[in-house]
């Protein structure tokens, strides 16, 4: 191992199990270390690969007011030295070995992750429990990474208009909850990032009791086990974490309208976001319900409703979707986007936009679609299972958004029992005007509500 | 199974143990032959054909042809609609896509292994007999004229754009694949049926089947979805070098960012020095956070979020490129370091320890493409459509072991040529001297 990195020597601790993580999908299990690292196993052994994840249950709606973007910009400093490791050696070794390594921040969780041949995951794994503690960046690197940060911001955000635009409709629709901060950071707050601002952040966060580690390729449960205990298991647990206790939306009261013009659009676009429940631990039905409301309302051009209203024949749409976010830890969104076709205005296509969800809510689904959307969700859990790394990022994701393996079991049932009547109340409940934020995206020219292109 | 295969293939690593592995040639009865992995852990069958072509084909003065002609043969095939075909597709919970791209029509299905011969008729009719209805054709361009003004604006696509127009003048791969919006609003159903018949025929047709069917099983769903295509497509393109004039352009967008895309010619996928080149290109750009130019441009001096480069054959033309985006004041700065870690790539070459660290990453990622049926499948059609042979898998990574650092400088020497790196930069640039 070209690593210089000791932790102390093997400690057998007891280990908690979790029974009922076998009916999240074959070869899945789970236990818990006695420092509070939850350890997820998805044993798929058709081929010597592994991916490692570790999941920290903090996001950027964790983070102090005015350093939004901090958990990201911390997410790239852990590429950085440890107390055994330069700057970018973790990277550097791990593609040594044939390995790819990245990271991703969210709302709710921060997550890094290795790809490599299955028996270099110890190699992975000391790594990955080294950085969980002994994060040592120079201040040198620190500034040269917020550097890198702010232009991932303008590459990301700032080169096209939409970036924006998405920015100013989320800020828009929360009025009190930190889900109204883009995740990456607000360019000055970004600007003012510095190293003892990061380590505070990652000392009140990372430790194996605000961490679940998920190991899914070609190993055997009780070899991670031996390995988990060996590498995560003598870091003490953390008293520096507290309940993710973060401000709620109070009711809303008006609807809310933005109108962003930039010289760059060539296409106009109206986008609606509505505030929706989250998949809630233990009661996932409305979420569930949403989840079916989104598919059969604009999850198809061609088949969906908003597709055959809108988009096909002689509608008024270059393109009708709708999306739900159903799992995050506190209120998501539910969001609707039509672009207009050429010599239809803004105004128009709202107005057609309605129509069909009005009519949505008296009439819902057609239960032949209805089916149609059912027999494909059923299929795509098949479909999972030739991807072990989307089946673990799919776990990760809920177990650091409030939830249990026991829910991600059950979530596939749930969906399939959602009725024709819950999609139709679903919509009932979700659009409600109060609860909206209603984007409009222009060029400097075109006047409101006159003819798009 | 999969097991088996990468397995295999992560031996063939190490050297002397050299397991065979399952990959299956198996010609159907009406001579159209496909390579097969079987695996059988998970319920589902992946089919994956590509036909050489593609967007190349396009004639003058109807570019985007081929990727209008295949968005639509998933909007209505034989006595079956829009609507009527995407209902099909759903009731089978099949993924069917049709998709060009430079050099081929590709075509990926997979689907339940139950659902086998419905989805195989389903997939049939979308390639035999689309019908190009007047709604389709109307709504599909419409979106496609669409997708053309908005790339007007993205630095990415003006950049790459305007990168290839330069190098190919006067040859295909010098146009838009997906046309200009006067090549795309001229396109009638006579042009798209043209180009529906020059796409598809099976002296071009390349396949590979991963999951779970068996040799004699696979015969038959091969005539059934390839055997009534004609035998010949037309004629393909001559193969053009790249004419590239070492200079840097600026095209002007108020953007915080400079856009940048490089390069000059490249190296074709046959080439005996090919090998040696993507070990070049691991330690100059294409390895990701420990290439030469990501640690000085984005490690050491924060200038960028990321710069790649790319070799990038193609069956009539190949470039060396790659790509950044850095603050506009910052551009000079930026350029000048591609540029000098181009020259000192080309004057001297890999160092022993560079070149023991390329091949480790190298040796080591090759098994990790292995590990689905899907993967398996994209790995296996790759492999045919650059001209490898079937039992490449197992000798690749001795071809990566052998390179020597003698070889990397030859082929530095050779492909990288400072005074033909040609830049074109889309954004606001500040101190930047023409011509730089």
């Amino acid at each position: 191992m070209p690593m210089r990195h000791t932790l102390p020597a093997l400690v057998l601790l007891p280990l908690m199990h979790a029974p009922a993580a076998a009916q999240v999908g074959p070869g899945v299990s789970s236990f818990t270390l006695d420092n509070g690292l939850m350890v997820v196993v998805i044993a798929d052994h058709r081929a010597p690969v592994v991916t490692q994840m570790i999941w920290y249950r903090v996001g950027s709606a964790d983070e102090p007011q005015g350093q939004s973007g901090i958990a990201h910009f911390l997410e790239h400093l852990m590429f950085k030295a440890t107390e055994t490791l330069e700057d970018g050696e973790f990277s550097r070794i791990v593609s040594e070995n044939g390995g790819s390594d990245n990271a991703f921040t969210s709302t709710d969780y921060t997550a890094y992750y290795q790809r490599i041949a299955s028996d270099r995951l110890e190699l992975v794994m000391a790594m990955e429990a080294d950085r969980m503690v002994n994060l040592d960046p120079s201040a040198a690197g620190v500034l040269s990474e917020r550097d890198v940060v702010l232009e991932e911001r303008r590459q990301v955000v700032e080169s096209a208009p939409g970036g924006p635009f998405g920015e100013a409709r989320r800020a828009a629709l929360y009025l009190n909850h930190p889900y109204g901060r883009p995740v990456i950071g607000w360019e000055h707050e970004i600007a003012q990032f510095d190293r003892d601002m990061a380590m505070a952040f990652y000392a009140r966060h990372y430790s194996p009791n605000n961490a679940v580690l998920m190991i899914a390729g070609d190993v055997e449960r009780t070899d991670v086990e031996a390995l988990a205990t060996r590498h995560f298991g003598p870091i003490p647990a953390s008293t520096a974490v507290a309940p993710r206790l973060r401000p709620q939306e109070p009711p809303h009261r008006a609807a809310r309208r933005i109108e962003m013009r930039d010289a760059r659009v060539r296409e106009p676009l109206v986008v609606r976001s509505y505030l929706a429940p989250q998949r809630l631990s233990g009661d996932q039905h409305a979420a569930a319900a949403l989840a079916i409301l989104a598919d059969v309302l604009g999850g198809s051009g061609t088949t969906s409703v908003m597709a055959r209203d809108l988009v096909l024949g002689d509608g008024v749409a270059l393109d009708a979707s709708a999306s739900y976010s159903a799992t995050g830890l506190d209120v998501q969104s539910f969001g609707v986007h039509v672009t207009p076709r050429p010599g239809v205005s803004l105004a128009q296509a709202e107005a057609a936009m309605d129509a069909t969800i009005a009519r949505f809510i008296v009439e819902g689904p057609d239960p032949a679609q209805l089916a149609r959307v059912k027999g494909r969700i059923r299929a795509s859990e098949i479909y999972a299972l030739d991807d072990q790394s989307r089946r673990a990022r799919r776990i990760g994701a809920a177990l650091t958004s409030g939830l249990t393996l026991e829910d991600v079991a059950q979530w596939p049932e749930l969906l399939d029992a959602v009725t024709g009547e819950e999609v139709r109340a679903a919509a009932a409940s979700v659009f409600r005007p109060e609860n909206s934020v209603t984007g409009w995206l222009a060029a400097p020219d075109a006047e409101s509500g006159e003819v798009g292109q | 199974m999969i097991r088996a295969l990468a397995t295999a293939v992560a031996l063939a690593m190490t050297g002397p143990a050299r397991a065979e592995i399952g990959i299956t040639p198996v010609p159907s009865p009406g001579g159209v032959t496909a390579w097969l992995y079987e695996a059988r852990t998970v319920p589902i069958l992946t089919i994956e054909a590509s036909f050489q072509g593609g967007s190349a084909l396009d004639p003058a003065g109807a570019e985007g042809v081929a990727r209008l002609m295949t968005a639509l043969l998933d909007q209505g095939s034989g006595d079956l609609d829009a609507t009527g075909f995407a209902e099909a597709r759903e009731d089978l919970a099949a993924r069917i896509g049709f998709s060009a791209s430079r050099d081929e029509v590709k075509v990926s299905v997979t689907m339940l292994a139950e659902k086998r011969d419905a989805t195989i008729d389903l997939v049939r009719a979308a390639l035999l007999s689309p019908r190009f209805d007047t709604e389709a054709v109307e709504r599909v361009r419409r979106r496609t004229l669409s997708s053309i003004r908005r790339s007007e604006t993205e630095p990415r696509s003006v950049a790459g754009l305007a990168f290839r127009s330069a190098a190919f003048a006067g040859h295909p791969y010098g146009r838009p694949l997906d046309g200009t919006i006067e090549s795309v609003s001229a396109l009638d159903a006579a042009a798209l049926r043209g180009a529906h018949a020059a796409a598809f025929a099976r002296d071009r047709l390349r396949v590979a089947v991963v999951g779970a069917i068996s040799p004699d099983e696979l015969g038959p769903v091969l005539d059934r979805l390839f055997g009534a295509l004609p035998a010949s497509g037309p004629a393909l393109p001559d193969v053009a070098s790249p004419v590239m004039s070492g200079q840097t352009t600026v095209i002007a967008l108020d953007i915080p960012q400079s856009v940048v895309t490089f390069g000059h010619g490249g190296i074709a996928r046959s080439d005996p020095d090919f090998v040696a080149a993507v070990v070049l290109d691991h330690v100059l750009g294409g390895g990701g956070f420990s290439s030469r130019l990501m640690r000085e441009m984005r490690e050491v001096r924060g200038l960028t979020y990321g710069v790649r480069t790319n070799l990038a054959p193609g069956d009539f033309g190949s470039l060396y490129t790659g790509s950044f985006s850095t603050a506009n004041a910052r551009l000079a700065e930026a350029i000048g370091l591609v540029r000098a870690e181009w020259a000192r790539m080309s004057e001297t070459g890999v160092t022993e320890a560079e070149l023991t660290q390329a091949k480790r990453y190298l040796t080591g990622e090759y098994p990790l493409r292995f590990d689905g049926n899907a993967r398996i499948a994209g790995q296996l059609l790759g492999l045919q459509t650059a001209g490898l042979d079937i039992g490449y898998v197992n000798i690749r990574n001795d071809l990566v072991q052998a390179v020597t650092a003698q070889d990397v400088a030859r082929v530095a020497r050779r492909l990288l040529r400072p005074e033909l790196l040609t830049m074109v930069v889309v954004g606001k640039p500040e101190g930047l001297a023409a011509g730089n």
